[in-house]
């Protein structure tokens, strides 16, 4: 058990004002994540202390403290305000993991502009529909990226500024694009830091749904209040521990949990910008003598299919508390880490939307494997009837999980959508999208999404549009995308394709396919298989039935097909 | 297998990987680098790979074998493709 109360103290009598407390704020001060997560931590004696090792491949290995972290995002903010970037301006990150990654969400951040950070292996589509609609006003890059930027720039009106960090010679820099160094330019020791309030706007992180194109997910700088207490709490920090989150902080999980929860609280932690491998991991873990783990099922499944023996290659006594997030950890995974780390991993569960963890396993509950454990505290959760949207009491039955507004990371809006936003709220619940059952002690018991949206490793992936995208295909006449079973990563994008006149199935046509979506949207988005059919099943008025051959890829009842129409 | 037809199933592999999953002009790829373990071809891109290898050689390489320490170099892919061609 850590050195916080339990879980039932904790949960009595709770309020986010505990947070405020610690974190020296007072409603109506400033507040600014950029700051919090360097400039006070430096003012509280820490300046020195290392706030991250960097590893990257090929062994390269860097390191910075604290007082590094603070005039590194001092010096980016003042280069991105000379650039003319200002207040509620939208600037992505569009990078691997590589230090100025993390050094740049602070110097975003603390000139009051508005952090979009995306999965650098999005394809050039991908990215074109999320700097379009964010109105993305720069977009901070690496040279083995700048191909994707050059090739959608002539449609992006709003995207002044393309800003490249690493080796690019002057000659190769076209117009619009400048060259920024960290190592080459005098660190800024005193920023005018932008007197960003509680409900100014802070990251803007996309996700898939199952309708329509990605939504940006707004966020507040008063967020730090949720990311610093469940870190705190839920992952277990102490000051004295090294922290390794293996998220990309192009999804939500590498920026909550992978910047502003560690460094709000002044902890050491590891980046690791390879591929995966089991021996990798296991050597870096060995190597930074890590403490506390957050990382996903994907990864974990991945991890016991290397085998017992890989783990025993490697002394990992460092770790002392692991945790998961992405999609539900099975139980037997969790059982396995018990056995080989000595250890079991505390899966968690939350959103882009929630922006901190809302259900967890508490460091000293009781671990139900399987379960993704209880509400954190001060979150008042419900599994609700899908037809009266009221709390169902009955243990064991399912329903749609939900929240009651009010915590600190919520986010404050969709991005130029509101009506999406308010759609996710009915007789005042948060509506998570995800179905569970809640059993008699308050464990939460995952069963699936409410919509069609495909959770693959842990990433939300939206079958519309990859649909879209296939129609851009020249031999797709019609196409429907569903989810198939994944031992990995509990499940993978299934493309059923119907081919234009003159077209003819084959293997090669499969791969062509495979690899334009990868291309154009993600490796993510790409289809794992491809099946080539004569129709879709369709409604009679002719919406396309993915549930129908869902059900069909995962072995479950069809349901009423009364609506099917007939060939 | 034939020296010679080893070379041609090298750079065939090489060429494709190049083309298909190397963004930037001035990464240099050999028959050595590293592929997964490098970030250079990722796990759910791998799918597309191993389809690459079985419609190209006709082979049908088991899920169990397709690791990422069998795809992690096209060295390390010839010898996995060489197990099972001529089954």
């Amino acid at each position: 058990m850590s050195d916080h109360s339990s879980y039932d103290e904790l949960t009595t009598g709770f309020s986010w004002a505990i947070a405020e407390k610690e974190l020296e704020y007072s409603p109506g001060d400033i507040i600014n994540i950029g700051w919090h997560c360097s400039d006070r931590i430096c003012q509280k004696g820490k300046a020195g202390k290392i706030a991250l090792y960097y590893e990257g491949f090929g062994g390269t290995e860097k390191s910075y403290t604290f007082n590094d972290i603070r005039l590194a995002g001092n010096t980016i903010g003042a280069f991105l305000r000379n650039q003319g970037i200002t207040e509620g301006d939208r600037v992505c990150l569009f990078m691997d993991r590589i230090p100025e990654l993390y050094l740049s969400f602070l110097g975003i951040l603390k000139i009051g502009a508005i952090v979009q950070p995306l999965f650098s292996a999005f394809g050039d589509e991908s990215l074109f529909v999320r700097l379009e609609n964010a109105g993305t006003r720069a977009v901070i890059t690496q040279k083995k990226h700048l191909s994707k930027v050059r090739k959608i720039r002539s449609r992006l009106p709003d995207l002044e500024l393309v800003i490249i960090v690493d080796n690019i010679k002057p000659s190769e820099l076209e117009p619009g694009e400048i060259l920024f160094s960290l190592e080459n330019t005098e660190p800024v020791e005193k920023l005018e830091l932008c007197p960003t309030r509680a409900e100014t706007h802070s990251v803007l992180h996309y996700t898939s749904g199952t309708t329509g194109q990605p939504k940006g997910v707004k966020h507040v700088h008063y967020s730090i209040m949720s990311q610093y207490l469940t870190t705190k709490w839920v992952l277990d920090l102490r000051d004295d521990d090294i922290y390794w989150c293996t998220a990309d902080p192009g999804w939500v999980t590498g920026t909550s949990y992978g910047i502003i929860g560690p460094w709000s609280l002044g902890v050491t932690q590891c980046v690791l910008d390879t591929g995966f491998s089991a021996q990798a991991w296991y050597r870096f873990i060995e190597k930074y003598r890590i403490t506390v783990w957050y990382s996903a099922p994907t990864a974990i499944r991945s991890l016991m299919k290397a085998g017992d023996d890989t783990v025993r290659e490697f002394d990992l006594s460092s770790l002392r508390h692991l945790a998961s997030v992405g999609e539900p950890l099975n139980s037997e995974a969790v059982i396995w880490s018990g056995r080989v780390f000595g250890k079991l991993f505390h899966d968690t569960f939350w959103q882009t939307e929630t922006g901190s963890i809302m259900i967890t396993n508490f460091p000293g509950m009781k671990i139900k494997p399987g379960s993704m454990g209880r509400t954190f505290p001060g979150i008042t959760g419900a599994v609700l009837d899908p037809v009266s949207y009221t709390p169902i009491d009955e243990p064991g039955k399912a329903g749609l999980i939900a929240f009651r507004p009010g915590w600190p990371a919520m986010m404050r809006t969709y991005w130029r959508n509101e009506e999406k936003y308010r759609e996710k709220f009915v007789n005042g619940w948060y509506l998570s999208g995800d179905r569970s059952t809640i059993d008699n002690e308050g464990y939460y018991w995952f069963i699936g999404r409410d919509d069609d949206v495909i959770n693959t490793g842990g990433h939300l992936v939206s079958p519309f549009e990859v649909e879209s995208a296939l129609l851009e295909h020249p031999a797709v006449g019609e196409s429907a995308v569903t989810s198939k079973p994944d031992e990995i990563n509990m499940e993978v994008v299934k493309a059923f394709i119907t081919l234009k006149p003159g077209f003819t199935a084959s293997p090669d046509l499969e791969l062509e396919i495979m690899n334009f979506i990868r291309k154009k949207l993600s490796p993510l988005a790409m289809p794992q298989a491809v099946e080539f059919v004569d129709s879709l099943p369709k409604t009679r008025s002719g919406k396309i039935m993915r549930r129908v051959l869902h059900a069909r890829e995962w072995g479950e009842e069809i349901g009423d097909i009364s609506t099917l129409e007939n060939d | 297998m034939e020296e010679d037809n080893l070379n041609e199933m090298k750079e065939m592999i090489l060429k494709y990987v190049i083309k298909e999953y190397i963004d930037d002009d001035d990464t240099t790829i050999t028959y050595e680098t590293p592929l997964i373990s490098s970030g250079y071809v990722d796990s759910f891109s791998m799918v597309s790979l191993l389809v690459f290898l079985e419609n190209k050689f006709k082979i049908k390489i088991p899920p169990s074998k397709a690791t990422p320490e069998a795809f992690d170099s096209v060295n390390n892919i010839v010898a996995l493709v060489n197990q099972y061609l001529n089954k």
